[in-house]
């Protein structure tokens, strides 16, 4: 009889390719995602060292940082350098013979939005990729974490990442939601208690009545912003929806292959009894939408708060309390709701979904955006856009006042065409709420895509119990 | 890699917490597809104004700090993005060492493939440093690899943890994947038994 194992435990095992006697592992990599910004220097290293991609059949590349999500795009892409970095991605990959999907590709999107939609992420995988937020594909029981460029390197030229175990802990989200409550509430929620570095060193399981309620969309959010709290990883163990999820998919295994995978995946989840470093439990009912008033995720509150004052926090927080409120020109004790905003992103690999776009939809439907505002939904893949047309959701954003754009990272973070200016003031389904990080200035208030249609109809932020 | 075995430089002091990988490197400075020339843009939206002047305030901008090799600063350096166009950043730069609290995963891993060593100690010891690093330029720390010691400009000394594989291969400037295809047969066994157990991989 073996000592119970979570289910990081299990998929870590199930992945060490070699252990030295230091205790320094190779875990063996089975995706390989990969996007242009943070793999050209990869590839350079690779050819300067005369290199070749070991398994580039289990890697997979898209551009989707720098391309611009305006329809003008097929003329192509107009800043020179975005152009340069999606043109050697094109040329990487097909040099090293990867899976690509182009620009031009019906398929093309957000790099973590494409991948479990190919059906190349799956269950028990180690997925890793250039880009902090593949802690995306854990929602499918995958061990899925970001890498920084020398690794991408190192992942493509020998299929594994030299690792230190983390240690395990576990996210219980009890009971159920309330209604107007989601997945990306429940995320923030979450980093709202641990703070920003809670996570380090850690793998996070989350799991709970509240978490299995979720679709798979949902578990995605929850898991995209684990890196938010500092962990290397977030996990759900797969269950019926996942496998209903992944059945079918175009990468996913057929036939007799189905089978044996099935009956593996079936043996993913943390044993009766298995030990966890940290725990954390929060009741799904105590959750509510909540918004960030700063430029750290950890800045969560319920809608229904007020601006708080740096003397309300101790240490550190103290002085960057000051600076946040500073930089996002807020006076402590004014309402949330009293926040006025004037540009609204719906998108990005947090909530850039068929689901996120049907509850923006929902909100939306028979409604008109407030004079002024600019307000944009960036489907996260031309599939999910597809989607959302056929489903006629494009039709409701586009009625409300809404851009309807081409898939790609958009305003999450800049890279491209879709900016903000300084002083102006975006509520945001993306993930972070940096100083800059949506252009020079740009004020981040985080929430739901419910909260962020909510606040695109009003002008300002909004609890979108009052509206639904 | 550079190797990395000791320094003795100006350490810059940056006393916030949650600095992220956006405020050390903004995404405009990603679109290269090069290694190196970030420095000029490390910190950029703390360190120029809107017209690309210096703000004479920002740390690296102050005479004494402007050829800083160290920087100390507080929790959770290098959060957010993977970017590793942050300790491209930096390296390029000149700094060589973060001294911090805490740091994030990525960023720490990061650090250690371009020659960088972070090292975290407990906040009463980063306080001392902090303050040691507020002295300026006239101030220099030493910072051992092999002793794993930092000694302030005023001679008191400390200790820190380094895994010792990172601190070998940091030491010698070894590059990481010279070293795993070493192991390209421990790889290929695995790839062999992984085809028969979970052949849809």
């Amino acid at each position: 009889m073996t000592a119970p194992k979570t289910l990081y435990d299990k998929i870590w095992d199930a992945h060490l390719a070699h252990e030295a006697e230091d205790g320094t592992c190779l875990l063996y990599i089975d995706r390989h995602l990969v996007h242009e910004v943070t793999s050209p220097q990869a590839f350079e290293g690779l050819r300067m060292a005369g290199r070749t991609v070991h398994a580039p059949d289990k890697t997979i590349a898209v551009p989707d940082h720098n391309v611009p999500t305006t329809l003008d795009r097929v003329n192509g892409i107009s800043n020179p350098e975005s152009r340069i970095q999606v043109e050697a991605l094109d040329k990487n990959a097909k040099d090293f013979g990867i899976n690509y999907y182009p620009v031009d590709d019906v398929r093309q999107g957000i790099v973590h939005i494409v991948g479990p939609e190919q059906g190349w992420t799956l269950p028990g995988m180690t997925v890793v990729c250039g880009d902090s937020h593949t802690a995306t594909h854990g929602a499918f029981g995958a061990l899925a974490h970001g890498i920084g460029t020398s690794e991408v390197e190192h992942v493509l030229a020998t299929q594994t990442l030299i690792q230190k175990k983390s240690k395990n802990m576990k996210v219980e989200i009890t009971g159920k939601l309330r209604p107007g409550v989601t997945a990306k509430d429940i995320t923030l929620a979450v980093i709202g208690e641990t703070g920003t570095a809670g996570g380090t060193g850690y793998v996070i399981e989350y799991c709970g009545e509240a978490i299995r309620d979720l679709s798979m969309e949902g578990r995605m959010t929850v898991c995209n912003m684990a890196i938010e709290g500092g962990a290397r990883a977030g996990l759900i163990a797969p269950d019926e929806k996942t496998f209903e999820y992944v059945k079918g998919r175009p990468h996913a295994p057929k036939g007799a292959q189905w089978e044996a995978a099935l009956a593996w995946w079936k043996t993913l989840y943390t044993d009766e009894g298995a030990h966890f470093d940290k725990v954390l439990t929060i009741r799904g009912e105590d959750i509510a939408p909540v918004v960030t008033w700063g430029t750290s995720p950890e800045d969560v509150l319920p809608i229904s708060g007020t601006v708080p004052a740096p003397e309300d926090f101790t240490g550190g927080k103290v002085e960057a309390a000051k600076r946040s409120l500073e930089y996002m020109g807020l006076t402590p004790g004014m309402p949330l709701t009293d926040i006025k905003i004037d540009t609204v992103f719906i998108g990005s690999c947090t909530n850039g979904r068929i689901e996120d776009l049907r509850a923006a939809a929902a909100i939306l439907k028979g409604k008109k955006i407030k004079d002024g505002m600019r307000a944009m939904v960036v489907p996260g893949s031309g599939l999910v856009r597809a989607q959302a047309e056929e489903e006629g959701l494009a039709q409701i954003f586009i009625d409300a006042g809404f851009e309807w754009r081409l898939a790609g990272c958009s305003m999450c973070l800049a890279m491209n065409p879709d900016q903000l200016q300084p002083g102006e003031r975006c509520a945001a389904t993306s993930n972070r709420n940096f100083e800059g990080r949506q252009g020079r200035g740009g004020r981040t208030h985080l929430l739901s895509p419910a909260m962020a249609a909510a606040a695109a109809i009003t002008g300002h932020l909004t609890d979108v119990r009052e509206v639904m | 890699m550079d190797k990395f075995e000791k320094l003795t430089g100006v350490a810059a002091p940056l006393p916030l917490i949650n600095v992220d990988t956006d405020m050390l490197i903004p995404k405009q400075f990603l679109k290269t597809i090069k290694r190196t020339g970030l420095g000029v843009n490390l910190f950029d939206e703390m360190r120029y104004d809107d017209d690309r002047n210096e703000i004479p305030d920002f740390v690296l901008n102050k005479p004494a700090y402007r050829n800083a090799e160290i920087l100390v600063s507080g929790d959770n350096f290098g959060c957010g993005s993977s970017r590793e166009h942050a300790p491209w950043a930096l390296l390029d730069f000149g700094i060589r060492c973060v001294i911090a609290t805490s740091f994030a995963d990525i960023f720490y891993n990061n650090c250690f493939k371009n020659g960088i060593l972070p090292i975290a100690l407990p906040q009463e010891q980063v306080d001392i440093l902090m303050k040691d690093a507020e002295k300026g330029e006239n101030a220099r720390m030493t910072v051992d690899l092999d002793a794993q010691t930092i000694t302030t400009s005023d001679g008191e000394v400390f200790t820190f943890d380094v895994d010792p594989f990172r601190r070998h291969c940091l030491m010698n400037g070894l590059d990481d994947i010279g070293l795993t295809l070493e192991k390209a047969a421990a790889i290929e066994s695995f790839e062999a038994t992984m085809q028969t157990q979970r052949p849809w991989v």
